[in-house]
């Protein structure tokens, strides 16, 4: 049993972030369905949101360095706790890895990287056209892998929660 | 752990919530909806029409050529907009003029359909592309007429060329089709890209330093004087005629437009690409785009950049055209597939490396 808590910064950052990535998950998967209005509206929503996660990633990278986090259950098995710590890993590293994927791909491809109306971020990439096509493509694959992870990441918070009833759910929610 | 209640219902109530969630996911990105038509379904209807795909090239205007130079703007464009490439000054613009269609390697003669895009190099990292065409109008309204009208254009298995009778079918139920149909017919095309003049086609919304907000078309009207291209001789002209031409011209002379803004009277369609605004206009000579270089897409510096209409500086905005958003969502597809293919060495550069060029 967990009775331990995420420190609060580490709660409040997950269940902003938690909102802004799913937020950003359906925008990126709308805006490449869509020849619509919605098309342009959509995608910018997508890079002022992504560099907001990019930068609440930091400070939650940070945080996580800085606040030790709740003990996993003794009793968890070893598969379970090889696959939390795994997940967890590869989460921090989609948060981080995905908005610089999309700045760098942007600025590959010789785009504007506009955060709003006359403002425009700096590139972090000579213009490329090659570089920008697969970047482009691992963002989209990305994407994907994003969304069955925190698919992942929900399931196994909800067997906490109603399965195994073990406290690891509480130590976030709460 | 035991558990004091059977698991199976939790365990449906978890599977429950995975596939709400997996669900609403499908919903947005269009898996639940077959008829959606996004960028990349663009894109292929493109491909489709092209009857193949041209790794490396544009799905659409493949065959260009690269210029670059300057815009010199006089200062009055400042009275619609706030926009940066408005108050008196020069700014470095570089552009790619084209031909109609998706075969990179066409004749000139067959595809007198022109089109130039430009990307205005702003201050503050800002940008400005533009997609403009030498017709006023563009050939259908929406995009599921586009997407029809491209369907209708698909090489038939046997012939391998489009069924006319198709087409016909398409233009007779679409009278804006035909009206751009008998406009390419009927008007005078220009005899070079030098003497053509380049229209925005879509409508966009202007907004001064005071926050108004107008409709506004465009046009850069050619210095150079219009001459017609004599149509009956078209098959018999070389292959990289108009390209050829250019190269020649912006060797001899720099050449020069005027970027002519057009105010919407009451009563234009701003959300109709197919319909021209007609009888005078509040017009205004924004300044002059002065284009001194030019080089085949290979050795230039414009295949690499997307001519995506809604690449847009802070003063203008989208109108409410649908073909706007199409066009930006189909440039973008393209621009995916074409770069992760790799560049393509383009007909111009091919021709003179094997001394067929001027």
């Amino acid at each position: 049993m967990t009775t331990e808590r995420f420190a609060l910064p580490a709660r409040i950052l997950h269940w902003l972030m938690a909102a802004l990535i799913l937020a950003m998950l359906l925008i990126g998967a709308g805006m490449v369905s869509t020849a619509t209005s919605r098309y342009p509206e959509l995608l910018a929503w997508h890079r002022p949101i992504g560099i907001a996660i990019l930068i609440l990633a930091l400070i939650r990278l940070a945080v996580r360095l800085t606040h030790r986090p709740p003990p996993l259950p003794s009793d968890l098995p070893p598969l379970q706790v090889a696959a939390a710590k795994g997940s967890h890993y590869l989460l921090y590293a989609l948060m981080i890895g995905m908005p610089l994927i999309g700045w760098a791909m942007q600025s590959a491809g010789g785009y504007p990287i506009i955060l709003w109306k006359g403002v425009v971020l700096f590139p972090i990439l000579p213009h490329d056209a090659l570089a920008y096509g697969w970047l482009r493509f691992a963002h989209g694959l990305l994407a994907y892998a994003f969304f069955l992870l925190i698919l992942g990441h929900l399931g196994a918070a909800l067997f906490h929660a109603l399965i195994r009833r073990d406290g690891v759910f509480r130590s976030m929610a709460g | 752990m035991p558990s004091p209640t059977p698991r199976l219902p939790r365990m449906a109530l978890i599977a429950a919530i995975l596939a709400l969630v997996i669900l609403v996911f499908a919903w947005v990105g269009g898996f639940l909806s077959p008829g959606r038509v996004g960028g990349g379904g663009l894109a292929d209807a493109l491909q489709a029409a092209n009857g193949k795909v041209y790794p490396g090239f544009r799905r659409a205007h493949a065959k260009g050529l690269c210029v670059s130079g300057r815009f010199e703007a006089n200062g009055a464009g400042a009275a619609l907009s706030r926009a940066s490439l408005f108050p008196a000054g020069s700014v470095p613009v570089i552009g790619r003029f084209s031909t109609g269609g998706g075969n990179p390697m066409a004749p000139d003669g067959r595809v007198v359909f022109h089109a130039l895009g430009l990307r205005f190099v702003l201050p503050h990292g800002e940008r400005w592309h533009m997609a403009l065409d030498h017709t006023p109008i563009f050939i259908a309204s929406t995009v599921a007429d586009f997407v029809a009208l491209q369907n209708a254009a698909i090489p038939d298995a046997k012939t391998g060329k489009p069924d006319p009778a198709k087409m016909k079918a398409f233009a007779a139920s679409h009278p804006e089709t035909q009206a751009f149909l008998d406009y390419m017919k009927t008007a005078p095309l220009p005899s070079s890209f030098a003497n053509g003049t380049y229209y925005s086609i879509d409508a966009f919304r202007f907004v001064d330093a005071q926050g108004q907000s107008r409709l506004v078309r465009w046009q850069f009207e050619p210095e150079t004087p219009f001459a017609a291209l004599d149509k009956a001789t078209l098959d018999k002209q070389p292959s990289d005629f108009l390209f050829d031409d250019l190269l020649a011209r912006t060797k001899q002379a720099p050449l020069r437009w005027h970027m002519i803004l057009v105010v919407a009277n009451p009563g234009d369609r701003t959300d109709n690409a197919t319909v021209r605004w007609t009888g005078p206009h509040r017009q205004i000579d924004a300044g002059t785009l002065i284009l001194d270089h030019a080089a085949t897409e290979t050795q230039g510096d414009c295949r690499d950049y997307n001519y995506d209409p809604l690449i847009l500086p802070k003063g203008v905005a989208a109108s409410d055209d649908p073909i706007l958003a199409a066009r930006s969502a189909a440039y973008s597809a393209s621009f995916r597939r074409r770069t992760k293919e790799g560049p393509r060495v383009d007909a111009v550069t091919s021709a003179h490396a094997t001394g067929g060029g001027q």
